[in-house]
């Protein structure tokens, strides 16, 4: 137990690989066998990652909120010579994400069971690398242990979208990989040129990425700014940003369900997830100096994917698209540098992996029966499947911002915090919410409304127990965030209000809550100013 | 005090109802499956009328009574309780709201019995119920959007309930797409006005607007009062966003009756009445609520003047009489609004639920042309629907009369003589389109295969709650009668805590503005009379006549029918032309072209340069050689050039 208490990253991170390792000696033809210690493991990864939260008895420590530095922290030697690490921990900003990376691993290797009939044994091993690498990214407090992470998780999405995807997964699996790479090595570059300015200035060696958080801010403008781009590129990349996006569109398509769903749900968040860990808070002159050009590119995103969306004949496209118009709200809600904007864009992105997620299975349920993707080979499914119709429905409307699903809660607090900055900004954020609306309601009429229009649909099984449990969760936790989403801020709220801290240190300097307009003095407040960049309404007065 | 200190409880009621029915109905019989969804509606509505009797015992000073049950939103310093409130103004709403409820529940017993969907029609009722309670009860905006939000979900889910036909599909669709363009009005107000009072609950909101002075010129409040507004008309389908409403009547009738007619469609009037503190200190946006509310109330009357489905008359006049109310709460009379509102709500669901009658009567026939001679053979539907109509056009007496009469006398009291002479237009028109459906459905000739069709009065479960809702459109305005003697008007009393008398009235002595009061009802009933004696002589006395002014007028009379082409116009203007953006430049151009291409290209020309480079190593010593030449020349003569 206290091992456990004491290595609990360590086991989070390692125990899918665990279980790929023991893969590696069953007969691959035992497919059954390779299934169950697939999901085996799946699952058990997920449950060693809820004692993060979890007490796990007296002197259990979970999580806490309260405290300013990384939690859970291992931290050893690994390269002594380079000054590379082996350091692990979590913070307000990780720690959701970690928990969201283990449930939809687990769940994605449950929807594959009857799915994936090829090469069983070598999907599975890879399912559950990618689980490590991903889980890597986010636990590493290393910048080395980070780039080794980000690149190795690159390797088993490669093979998951060239070998079990479909048509055109060649073209779309080098797509993927040429893309994330090009943007990788000018990351590297980035971090190589932090490690070697720090090391100029101080003599020491170091990938620490604690210690950088705290050096890098006192680099000169100049360099910053060539360090926001190097790093820019690799996570504009990965979010998807406009223009960089259109790698995401055909993965999606071209990879089995599986894939998709950890693709949208876990992947496209390790750009934010950069940007947040790193771009925002090390490099925030260079920050403010282009947070507007961030935020018009997000609010061109947001637009664009949601206009594009609306055309496609194909689902899964449709909802690779949906999922830039999301981004967008992400990367809208951080470059507006507020602590809402920041706290929602953080929310809105576990809201995107659990609703956007339950989208790629719900198409991956319907590609299971039918074997094809287009709207036009559905219609009228509420007939045969009411039970599918009901929890698309459910998972249609968190998406697109229903009030009591977890859309909503993202989109309405990054609108809020992206208000206080410019008016117009949120203006055009709110546009995207009508769309978001038009092109997922279409979607659903189309797929779900109307007589069954071909013949070979009008029995289609109604969702299975499996199917059902790989939901279901995902559809609580959508109410969940929706209705009580407190707990979610306690933890994402305080990392949030630092980074605001670093980069708008005049932000808090007077007191965060307005007071209420005197009698005389309304029009001070009143006389807001649009168009006035990243800055806070209370430094204008 | 039981449901003063929970007040969830009225809440909790139709959502348990939705739950039960929505997850087990399926497999239950129709009596279980009528118990619940009934059962929940009516001790919604008597859990109302209890709220009212512990309501009567609060003093002014612990109004409005707000009990905050947990906190929703916390996100840094901005935070939104699940806070539910009761004043005058929630209690009118609550009452209205659950009491037609339920009457319309018990009438839908009959109405979709044989529905295969029947569970799901009742799970969808109880869950609109409870949104609009909801909407009703939140004490801060954000809570009051989700209860907006949820009505319209359910609108969309009822509307779309027979969703095999396409058109159902599609008007469902078209119901939420449109109230989400006015919801971008809404959202960006809550923002506004969060960003200005630092809080985004009535109590706080409208205690810091008391203190500011009216704004002369648009300011902050101004603007406010414009956001909410548009989320306003999107909702109660005004002016230009009313183009769902007449679609929405492909859902079942009861559902028409319901929220189409009687509750959802005024929550927008309830916002404006709600933030009417905001709106008086902001004249400009108040007269918006004016000029939109009174153009809509003659516009889609005219519409209204030649429709021919029962139930799209009934949606236009719909439309023009929350004209009517917006009207009254642009000219100051938030009272008078909420009492049309009221009246409205009985008379409309009647109507709806009689024409649903009718319906049924006939074997699914929509088409007044198709009808003609019913009044003998379904009596209590056309009684209670005479009632209505009476009602509607503001018959001396008739709850209609006293409520629009309090519109017009404030629409001309307040100086606005224009749009009370607009209004009173309107009313001349809403008598006219109403006799007209009344004559050609009940009175003539059968239209109709008398053999094929057998008409029949419907069960007791659907004229029972007529005839109750015939006796409040009666009624239910007597509540304004003492004021035709000079005396108060009590609902305006009831509700004077929240909704403040306009200012003008104060201008006036109180004989004088008798005297006006009298002179204007006249009036009114004048312009009913002569509504009423056009539809006479055209239906009944002339029947042939009516075709022969269509003829004469053709254009006029196309540009009506054809509802000025405004659907037509807004496919061409902004749906059209956003998917071809959407398909043909964005998507094939952008992203596949020029972004892609460039990608791709780049890709292509590293395999070219690739394949360049390839044949420098060709195995060939020569070729070998004479590429170390050349590099030792390039060498040579950079080193030269170096060392100079």
């Amino acid at each position: 137990m206290q091992f456990f208490q004491d290595h609990i990253l360590s086991v989070i991170l390692f125990t899918p690989t665990v279980g790929a390792i023991l893969m590696l000696f069953i007969r691959g033809d035992r497919e059954n066998v390779h299934r169950w210690m697939g999901n085996l493991f799946g699952m058990l990864g997920f449950l060693v990652s809820l004692p993060l939260v979890i007490r796990l008895g007296e002197n259990w420590n979970t999580f806490n909120p309260a405290l300013t530095d990384f939690q859970f922290v291992e931290d050893v030697e690994w390269i002594p010579s380079i000054g590379a690490r082996y350091a692990l921990g979590v913070d307000g900003i990780s720690l959701l994400l970690v928990l969201l990376t283990t449930l939809l691993g687990a769940i994605a290797i449950l929807s594959s069971w009857s799915a994936i009939t090829q090469r069983v044994k070598e999907y599975y091993i890879l399912m559950l690398l990618l689980q490590t690498g991903m889980l890597g990214v986010f636990l590493a407090l290393d910048f080395f242990l980070f780039y080794v992470f980000w690149e190795v998780m690159l390797v088993p999405m490669y093979f998951l979208i060239g070998v079990w995807g479909s048509d055109r997964r060649l073209y779309a699996a080098i797509k993927f990989f040429l893309y994330t790479l090009a943007g990788s090595v000018l990351m590297l570059l980035a971090i190589l040129g932090m490690y070697f300015t720090y090391a100029q200035q101080t003599g020491v060696y170091t990938f620490d990425i604690r210690t950088l958080l705290e050096a890098v801010p006192g680099f000169s403008p100049a360099l910053q700014q060539w360090l926001f781009w190097g790093l820019f590129f690799a996570f504009a990349i990965k979010v998807p940003m406009f223009p960089f996006h259109t790698w995401l569109p055909d993965a999606h398509t071209e990879a089995p369900t599986a894939g998709s769903v950890i693709l949208a749900g876990v992947l496209l968040k390790m750009g934010t997830y950069g940007f947040l860990r790193f771009s925002v808070p090390m490099l925030p002159d260079a920050v403010k100096e282009y947070s507007q050009i961030m935020v018009w590119v997000s609010i061109v995103a947001i637009i664009y994917g949601a206009l594009v969306c609306m055309m496609q004949k194909d689902m899964k496209k449709l909802i690779a698209y949906s999922s830039v118009s999301h981004l967008g709200f992400c990367t809208l809600g951080i470059f507006a540098l507020t602590p809402h904007g920041l706290s929602g864009s953080l929310l809105q992105q576990i809201n995107h992996g659990l609703s956007t997620g339950a989208l790629f299975l719900i198409v991956g349920v319907l590609y299971e029966r039918r074997h094809t993707r287009m709207i036009a080979d559905f219609g009228g499914l509420s007939t045969p499947m009411p039970g599918f119709a009901a929890i698309y429905l459910i998972v249609s409307l968190a998406s697109l911002g229903m009030p009591l699903l977890n859309g909503f809660i993202g989109e309405f607090t990054i609108l809020r915090g992206v208000f206080e900055v410019n008016k117009h900004w949120a203006a055009w954020g709110v546009v995207g919410i009508v769309l978001g609306a038009a092109y997922l309601l279409w979607l659903y009429q189309r797929v779900m409304f109307g007589h069954v229009t071909h013949e070979e649909n009008r029995h289609l099984p109604d969702l299975n127990l499996r199917e059902y449990a790989t939901l279901v969760p995902l559809v609580v936790l959508c109410f969940w965030i929706g209705i009580y989403p407190k707990p979610f801020f306690e933890i994402i709220d305080p990392p949030m209000h630092r980074i605001v801290n670093r980069v708008n240190p005049g932000y808090y300097l007077v007191d965060p809550v307005k007071p209420l307009p005197a009698p005389s003095a309304e029009t001070g407040t009143t006389s807001a100013t649009p168009g006035s960049a990243a800055v806070p309404p209370q430094e204008q007065r | 005090m039981l449901l003063l200190e929970h007040l969830w409880i009225l809440l909790a009621l139709p959502l348990a109802g939705a739950a039960a029915n929505g997850l087990f109905g399926r497999h239950w019989s129709k009596r279980t499956v009528d118990a619940v969804a009934v059962g929940a509606s009516g001790l919604a509505f008597a859990a109302a009328l209890e709220l009212w009797r512990e309501f009567a015992q609060l003093t002014a000073a612990e109004l409005p009574w707000v009990r905050s049950y947990f906190s929703w939103i916390v996100a840094g310093e901005f935070r939104a309780d699940f806070a539910l409130q009761v004043d005058q103004l929630t209690l009118v709403m609550v009452l209205v709201v659950t009491g037609v409820s339920w009457l319309i529940h018990i009438y839908s017993t009959g109405y979709m019995a044989g529905d295969a969907g029947y569970a799901r029609f009742f799970a969808y009722l109880n869950l609109f119920l409870f949104f609009m309670l909801l909407l009703v009860m939140a004490a801060n905006y954000p809570l009051l959007f989700v209860g907006w939000e949820g009505v319209g979900l359910s609108s969309y889910l009822l509307i779309g309930f027979w969703f095999l036909r396409k058109s159902a599909a599609d008007a469902g669709k078209k119901a939420f797409i449109v109230n989400r363009i006015g919801d971008f009005g809404f959202l960006l107000g809550i923002f506004l006005l969060y960003w200005t009072f630092s809080a985004a609950d009535f109590r706080s909101v409208f205690a810091a607007v008391r203190q500011m002075p009216v704004e002369t010129e648009a300011g902050v409040l101004t603007a406010i009062g414009l956001l909410l507004l548009a989320g306003a008309v999107g909702k109660s389908a005004q002016l230009p966003l009313y183009v769902w409403l007449p679609d929405a009547m492909e859902g079942p009738t009861p559902v028409s009756a319901l929220i189409h007619a009687a509750t959802m469609v005024t929550a927008g009037v309830y916002v404006v009445a709600r933030s009417a503190v905001i709106f008086v200190h902001a004249p400009l946006a108040q007269d918006a609520v004016a000029v939109i509310g009174c153009l809509t109330a003659v516009y889609a009357a005219t519409i209204g003047l030649v429709q021919t489905d029962i139930k799209r008359v009934l949606a236009y006049s719909t439309i023009s009489q929350l004209g009517y109310m917006f009207l009254a709460c642009g000219v100051g009379a938030f009272a008078a609004g909420i009492f049309h509102l009221m009246t409205h709500a009985f008379f409309k669901a009647l109507l709806f639920l009689a024409a649903g009658s009718v319906i049924h009567a006939l074997g699914g026939e929509q088409d007044i042309r198709r009808m003609g001679g019913l009044r003998r053979k379904i009596p209590w539907t056309y009684g209670t629907m005479l009632v209505a109509t009476l009602a509607i056009a503001g018959a001396p007496l008739f709850s209609g009369f006293f409520s629009k009469d309090a519109i017009l006398f404030a629409a001309y009291a307040s100086g606005q003589q224009l749009l009370w002479g607009l209004g009173t237009l309107g009313a001349v028109l809403t008598a006219f389109y109403m006799f007209r459906l009344i004559f050609l459905v009940f009175h003539g000739q059968p239209r109709f295969d008398e053999q094929a069709v057998h008409v029949h009065e419907s069960p007791r479960v659907m004229t029972v709650p007529l005839v109750v809702l015939a006796v409040l459109s009666v009624v239910g305005g007597w509540l304004a009668a003492p004021k035709l003697w000079g005396g108060a008007d009590l609902l305006e009393r009831f509700l004077t805590p929240v909704l403040e008398a306009p200012a003008w009235l104060a201008a006036f002595p109180a004989e004088e503005l008798h005297a006006l009061e009298l002179r204007l009802s006249g009036a009114a009933v004048l312009a009913a009379a002569l509504g009423f004696l056009a539809a006479w002589w055209l239906y009944l006395q002339q029947p042939e006549k009516p075709a022969m002014l269509a003829a004469r007028y053709a254009a006029p009379y196309r540009l009506l029918w054809n509802k000025y082409y405004v659907d037509e116009l807004y496919a061409a203007a902004v749906v059209r032309p956003l998917l071809w953006l959407s398909e043909r430049v964005l998507w094939q151009k952008v992203d596949v072209a020029v972004i892609d291409g460039a990608a791709n290209g780049a890709a292509h020309t590293a395999r070219r340069l690739g394949d360049q480079l390839r044949r420098m190593q060709s195995g060939n010593a020569r070729s070998y050689a004479a590429w170390v030449i050349v590099g030792a020349a390039i060498v040579t003569a950079a080193l030269v050039w170096w060392v100079q």
